[in-house]
């Protein structure tokens, strides 16, 4: 027939597209593991995992983060440069990290946003959320510090008022060291009139000063009075230890007082190794530590430092929390140290070498919103999905059948090659489906057969008015058409303005539903019209099944 | 196979009795709402912190609830927990919100103190900061705000402004029946049934415009019959489908209500009663305005002409 030749090409090219751009999805879903690892050390598996459809984090399970940067103390220049070499440097680490087709991308004035598929949520955050700002700072003799708390108890025992209450508004920065120090707490923490500083303090470790862990909130919230702060000499500074030790069933911290300017920063570090320590190894036997390798310069430097300095120890001060003090033994001369972890697991150590590797963000980065799922949940969502999808368009289908009779077996035919299209276009443009975005195809296959059945009633009625099944056909097609369009054109205002202001999942359901209204206008008018005309040449001369 | 063989009703005849209708449900609703103090919104717009928390056990509510309350010295603010898709899935949520520091690790090893024998995993995570919650919040009004601007401009375009006016204020009626239906099932509004309101918007409109399209067609035609009978005719005419069309979409929608898992189900919800409550509307609610505006405006032209 000569009709229709062009609706007819472009079926046979919209069903050769779509194998082709589904080819990928297929194979790569319906692929053995041992299949994935043999591609996988190809170096073809990233590529043919592109290729195919992408799922959103929903449902692989991954985490979606966005940080905003703190822009206290810089001038609008200096935010947005701070903000680009930030984007750099969380692309750096996630890059260590390892993770496949990461996200990130600025958002706005001054946030980013991190998209990282299945990891796992506490490293990612730590990874990516932390300053990471090292410094190396020399630790002050305890005599020192023991004149400064001296004064601290003085001025303290004389003025009235000390701080024992609560403090004022927890800031929105309750961090969870703050926590773990206040596991246990009671509010009542007996002052000592004369020695309220003091008391609370104690040389149990090493002679180093320590705190009790109940006290350490208390101990926090003296230091922090602005009083107190006007006590200490400006040339030194207060870090916490990273670590807590226990001791007689009590678990203690160490406090430091350090020199407040730092010897070196962490743009010192040419190089950041996770080892394994040996059996012998007295800092760190059979624990992960990370070794810092110093550049030239800082290389030399560290050297007149440590020469000068002997007896001393050196602390490694990261995001002011100390991790480590060693002493000074003799001078240096390589520009190699190490930072100890302690007993911990080797993906501390490595996520710290990342983030030394990497470098410092340049301002604090807030985490303003954070959505993770779990792979098991991802899974079941995709399950879930999937399934109610195949039973509602069985569903669809019969009923459609039992109302229309053949021609509603015309009309799923339709609707079945339209979902074809419909996931291929999807694949074809590497958008991504989000469990939104599965509703969002049911609902296309609500759509879909609405124009079908726009079509088939018009049809019913030119019949029932006494025209011939050609002119029938023909005049229901092009009455209809106006119907339709008006219809799903204002569907598809509202789809395209959600796909405007949506984020995320709600994005991947605008996505699915503004391809899914076109599609199917196009299966409805050109793909049941050939296949009507078709059969209507053939058989039905008398009459048609509808 | 038709639902209606050679319908006639008189469908406008009957508009005192669905404008009374709609009243009832929009009030319940309303009520509702008052009574709740508004729309309950989810963490996507109140910001704070949601996590979904799995027992390989059902674990009573009590227990979990006391077991968090060491966070109180935390400064948390208020936390509630209720039970998700079945009673082995906790859903934790949170008012405070802390930056930097996800709340999920923290209460996992709360838990797992209090219940070490039970496997603990944490199925999903959410935290928003309130001023990202806000702006959301912002984004998504705007979202329906311009929505329902470029249909009234599409609709005066294609057809007459009245058309569009009935359209929205039918539209309007789809969204407050099923704000009500939510806040009178006790449901979370989240980004993702703004989502589902906007599509119900939009599937609403493909309903009334089909009618319209008719109306439209039917005045050329049907020039000797007065207004509120071209209407009748119309809605008369597009009754079969409409009825088809809405059953359809109704079977893929209940069956993701059903089968569709825990996350999705406000959404399908959402979606359940939008396209019951669309359908209805654009019958019984758009077309009956459209007669209602010819007849004020005809009443008026008339003590004008004299």
């Amino acid at each position: 027939m000569r009709k229709n030749v062009k609706s007819k090409i472009a079926i046979v090219i919209a069903l050769v597209a779509s194998s082709w751009y589904l080819w990928p999805t297929y194979t790569f879903f319906t692929m053995t593991s041992e299949e994935k690892l043999v591609l996988e050390e190809e170096g073809s598996l990233n590529r043919l995992e592109d290729k195919a459809l992408h799922l959103g984090l929903d449902l692989l399970g991954g985490m979606h983060m966005v940080l905003e940067i703190d822009q206290t103390g810089l001038t609008e220049d200096q935010a947005t440069d701070a903000l680009d070499r930030a984007l750099e440097i969380i692309h750096n680490r996630v890059d260590q990290f390892g993770v496949r087709e990461p996200v990130i991308q600025k958002q706005g004035e001054d946030q980013i946003v991190v998209q990282l598929p299945g990891v796992d949520q506490k490293r990612a955050t730590t990874l990516i959320g932390q300053t990471a700002q090292l410094t190396f700072q020399l630790v002050k003799e305890v005599e020192e510090f023991n004149r400064i708390i001296s004064t601290i108890d003085r001025e303290l025992a004389i003025s009235e008022g000390l701080i024992v209450d609560e403090p004022e508004e927890e800031t929105a920065d309750t961090t969870a060291a703050d926590f773990l120090g206040m596991i246990g707490e009671t509010d009542a923490v007996d002052v000592d009139e004369e020695h309220p500083l003091l008391s609370k303090l104690s040389s149990r470790y090493q002679g180093a000063v320590t705190v009790e862990e109940r006290f350490i909130p208390y101990v926090s919230r003296v230091l922090a009075d602005s009083t107190v702060q006007a006590l200490i000499p400006p040339d030194v500074g207060l870090a916490w230890g990273r670590d807590l030790h226990t001791l007689g069933g009590k678990n203690y911290r160490q406090l430091y007082l350090l020199k407040a300017e730092p010897e070196l920063y962490g743009s010192a570090i040419a190089n950041a190794m996770v080892q394994i320590g040996t059996d012998m190894d007295l800092e760190a036997p059979n624990q992960p530590y990370v070794s810092l390798e110093l550049n030239s310069r800082a290389g030399r430097r560290f050297a007149d430092i440590t020469g000068a300095n002997v007896g001393r120890r050196l602390a490694i001060v990261l995001d002011g929390v100390l991790q480590s003090d060693p002493r000074i033994n003799e001078r240096i001369p390589g520009g190699n140290c190490r930072i100890t972890l302690g007993n911990t697991a080797i993906n501390e150590a490595r996520d710290l070498a990342i983030v030394l590797r990497a470098g410092a963000l340049p301002a604090p980065m807030r985490i303003i919103e954070q959505r993770s799922v779990g792979p098991a949940l991802g899974r079941d969502s995709i399950v879930r999905g999937v399934r109610a999808m195949v039973i509602g368009i069985a569903l669809v289908i019969i009923f459609m059948v039992f109302y229309y009779k053949k021609a509603g077996l015309i009309a799923d035919l339709a609707l079945l090659f339209n979902l074809v299209l419909l996931t291929a276009a999807m694949a074809g443009v590497g958008a991504t489906l989000t469990l939104p975005g599965i509703a969002g195809i049911i609902l296309t296959i609500g759509l879909a057969v609405d124009a079908n059945v726009l079509i088939f009633e018009r049809i019913r009625e030119e019949l029932a008015s006494g025209k011939t099944v050609r002119a029938a056909i023909d005049t229901g097609y092009s009455r209809a058409f106006r119907t339709i369009l008006d219809a799903n054109l204002t569907t598809l205002i509202t789809a395209l303005v959600l796909l405007q202001f949506g984020t995320g999942p709600i994005k991947g359901f605008a996505i699915t539903l503004s391809f899914g209204i076109i599609i199917s206008m196009f299966t409805a008018i050109i793909v049941s019209r050939v296949i009507f005309d078709a059969l209507a040449a053939r058989r039905w001369a008398k009459g048609v099944s509808i | 196979m038709r639902f209606f063989k050679d319908p006639k009703y008189n469908f406008m005849g009957v508009r005192k009795y669905s404008f009374i209708l709609s009243a009832v449900v929009l009030g319940v609703g309303i009520i509702s709402l008052i009574a709740h103090g508004g729309p309950e919104l989810s963490i996507d717009f109140l910001g704070g912190s949601m996590i979904q928390v799995k027992f390989d056990r059902a674990i009573p509510l009590g227990q979990v609830r006391s077991a968090l309350a060491e966070l109180d010295t935390l400064n948390l603010g208020s936390y509630d927990l209720q039970n998700f898709g079945s009673d082995d899935e906790i859903l934790i949520r949170v008012a405070q919100f802390t930056s930097g520091e996800s709340v999920g690790p923290i209460i996992e090893s709360v838990l797992r103190e209090n219940f070490p024998e039970a496997t603990i995993s944490i199925e999903r995570e959410e935290s928003v900061g309130p001023k990202i919650g806000q702006s959301l919040g912002r984004k998504a009004l705007l979202a329906v705000f311009y929505s329902l601007l470029g249909i009234l401009i599409y609709i005066s375009w294609r057809f007459e402004f009245r058309f569009a006016v009935a359209a929205i204020i039918a539209l309007f009626h789809d969204v407050l029946v099923t704000i009500g239906a939510f806040s009178i099932a006790g449901k979370e509004i989240s980004l993702a049934v703004m989502a589902a309101l906007l599509t119900i918007i939009g599937y609403s409109l493909n309903d009334t415009i089909v009618i319209f399209d008719r109306v439209r067609e039917n005045r050329r035609v049907l020039r000797r019959s007065s207004f509120t009978e071209v209407i009748n005719t119309s809605v008369n005419q597009s009754i079969n489908r409409t009825i088809n069309t809405s059953m359809t979409t109704l079977l893929v929608v209940l069956m993701l209500f059903i089968y569709g898992g825990g996350i999705i189900h406000d959404f399908a919800f959402a979606l359940l009663v939008g396209v019951v409550v669309g359908t209805y509307s654009s019958t019984f609610i758009a077309s009956p305005v459209l007669v209602e505006w010819q007849n004020r405006v005809a009443a008026k032209g008339k003590d004008k002409g004299r």
